[in-house]
């Protein structure tokens, strides 16, 4: 087959969706309002599906630090950590991130993407084994498959599934790396880190929790899933993303390892990619000030997810199983999906389309991602809207 | 202990007949991801079954080189015997 008939194919098998306006795969963003409206197709949009928890994007602290970096360092460091890329702010960054976490070591990534596959690519390889959850992120997968270690795969919050796994590697369970999700990004569940902790501690093993979707949300400080467990002195490694909670681009690992400095030296994804541009690092540096002191914004996110969760519910909505700021109806159908996310928008609202094999279960899911920068009247719109699409809600388990 | 070849597709098979449903021929030559129309999440599921039915730990890794059953059969009976 030539080289580019398989794009042809694809493009072909996928006409019905790609037909659909505006693209449900890339929604066209004409213009941002705020960290909650936008321009799309000519009419300002509620944004319920952004990830923007504590709705820093347009925090006066972030903006003016980014333009300052901008007017003092250029638009961008035009290379690698290793090379002629590392400013003070990247150095600083790490300094405060891990001091954040009570850590020795902190290194700071391009992406987020690229801080899971950095970080796990760096600190396993052939003949180590990383034990993952069943539902990780794609990041997670492909920082494993570059790692060469063999990766095998745990039932999803399953810590008794992960214990039996463990116990079958035998003494290999000490050259194993654990890795799981302090927030699930599909369905909005958390990791049942405590039992986790237990299973690692009893295997002598190591434990990685990526924190992207629960920094700045869960815990007294933000720190995360780690924090609200309690556990955060017992993690090996925590990674995040600079571009939820904290509005920008980016990533991170941290740990109490001091071994984690070698990481640098070994990992692809750290060495050979330009570091993050100043003003970014500039505006994470700003946004993480927030986060930290950010007691009033986690009120307001979990008053939002709260309502907007038990709402969803009362309709009949089959929700996952716990409120939080992620919150996805399941439906059954491609079909469905699709009408209830033209639905929404065309009811001045956006949320994420998400199709299996990434979503679980093999259902489709509606994904709504809720902001503290969120008004009363917004999250009351949203509830509304979902109202009068309840045709679509197929909850049979007494939800409503 | 290790089981013997038939007994091991045997075990296997009946894993597949459950998510295959009915009507679909089963053997050693079937080609699991073809015959099943099973995407790679599903294969990685099923994977972890036959992880627990035979007790063992199949790494992702060693899946790239399974297309039949006969090749996963024969690969459990390499990592039951330690290889």
């Amino acid at each position: 087959m030539d080289l580019l008939e398989k794009f042809d194919a694809f493009v072909a098998g996928k006409q019905e969706l790609l037909a659909i306006k505006p693209d449900i795969f890339g929604t066209p963003i004409e213009r941002m309002c705020s960290a909650t409206e936008a321009i799309i197709g000519g009419r300002r949009i509620l944004l319920a599906g952004t990830n923007n928890y504590l709705g820093l994007t347009f925090a006066p602290e972030c903006l003016q630090a980014a333009h300052e970096a901008i007017d003092n360092e250029g638009t961008g460091t035009t290379g690698s950590r290793m090379a002629n890329g590392n400013y003070s702010g990247h150095r600083a960054l790490e300094r405060e991130l891990a001091e954040f976490y009570n850590c020795k070591s902190a290194i700071v990534f391009s992406t987020g993407y690229q801080a899971n596959l950095g970080a796990i690519s760096g600190l396993a390889g052939p003949g180590e084994v990383l034990l993952i959850d069943a539902h990780c992120h794609a990041s997670i997968y492909d920082g494993c498959r570059l790692s060469g270690a063999e990766v095998i795969r745990y039932r999803h919050n399953d810590a008794a599934d992960l214990d039996r796994r463990l116990r079958r590697l035998g003494d290999k369970a000490r050259s194993t790396l654990i890795i799981a999700e302090g927030i699930y990004s599909m369905l909005g569940d958390k990791a049942p880190l405590k039992e986790i902790v237990e299973a690692k501690n009893n295997f002598g093993s190591y434990l990685l929790i990526d924190e992207a979707h629960s920094l700045g949300v869960l815990g007294t400080t933000g720190q995360g899933l780690v924090e609200e467990a309690g556990v955060t002195d017992q993690v090996d490694f925590i990674t995040g993303t600079f571009s939820k909670s904290l509005g920008s681009i980016g990533g991170f690992c941290v740990s109490k390892h001091h071994q984690l400095e070698a990481v640098r030296y070994l990992s692809r994804p750290y060495i050979f990619t330009a570091s993050p541009s100043p003003s970014n690092i500039a505006s994470v540096r700003a946004a993480l000030v927030l986060l930290k002191n950010g007691a009033e914004l986690r009120q307001r996110l979990w008053r939002h997810s709260g309502r907007l969760y038990s709402r969803l519910k009362e309709l009949g909505y089959r929700l996952g199983p716990v409120v939080g700021p992620v919150i996805a109806a399941q439906v059954d159908t491609p079909q469905q999906a699709l009408a209830l996310w033209t639905g929404l928008i065309e009811r001045g609202i956006y949320v994420n389309l998400i199709f299996p094999p990434a979503s679980p279960q093999d259902k489709p899911l509606i994904r709504c991602s809720v902001s503290a920068a969120h008004t009363d009247e917004q999250i009351e719109s949203l509830c509304q809207a979902f109202a009068e699409l309840s045709a679509f809600a197929s909850d049979t388990t007494g939800g409503g | 202990m290790t089981s013997n070849y038939n007994e091991t597709l045997e075990r296997i098979c009946v894993h597949l007949r459950r998510i295959a449903g009915a009507g679909v021929e089963i053997g050693a030559d079937t080609n699991i991801l073809d015959q099943f129309a099973l995407d790679s999440v599903k294969v990685l599921d099923l994977i972890m079954e036959i992880e627990d039915e035979f007790d063992v730990s199949i790494p992702m890794n060693l899946m790239t080189d399974v297309q039949t059953v006969k090749d996963l059969t024969q690969m459990i009976q390499r990592l039951e015997s330690g290889e």
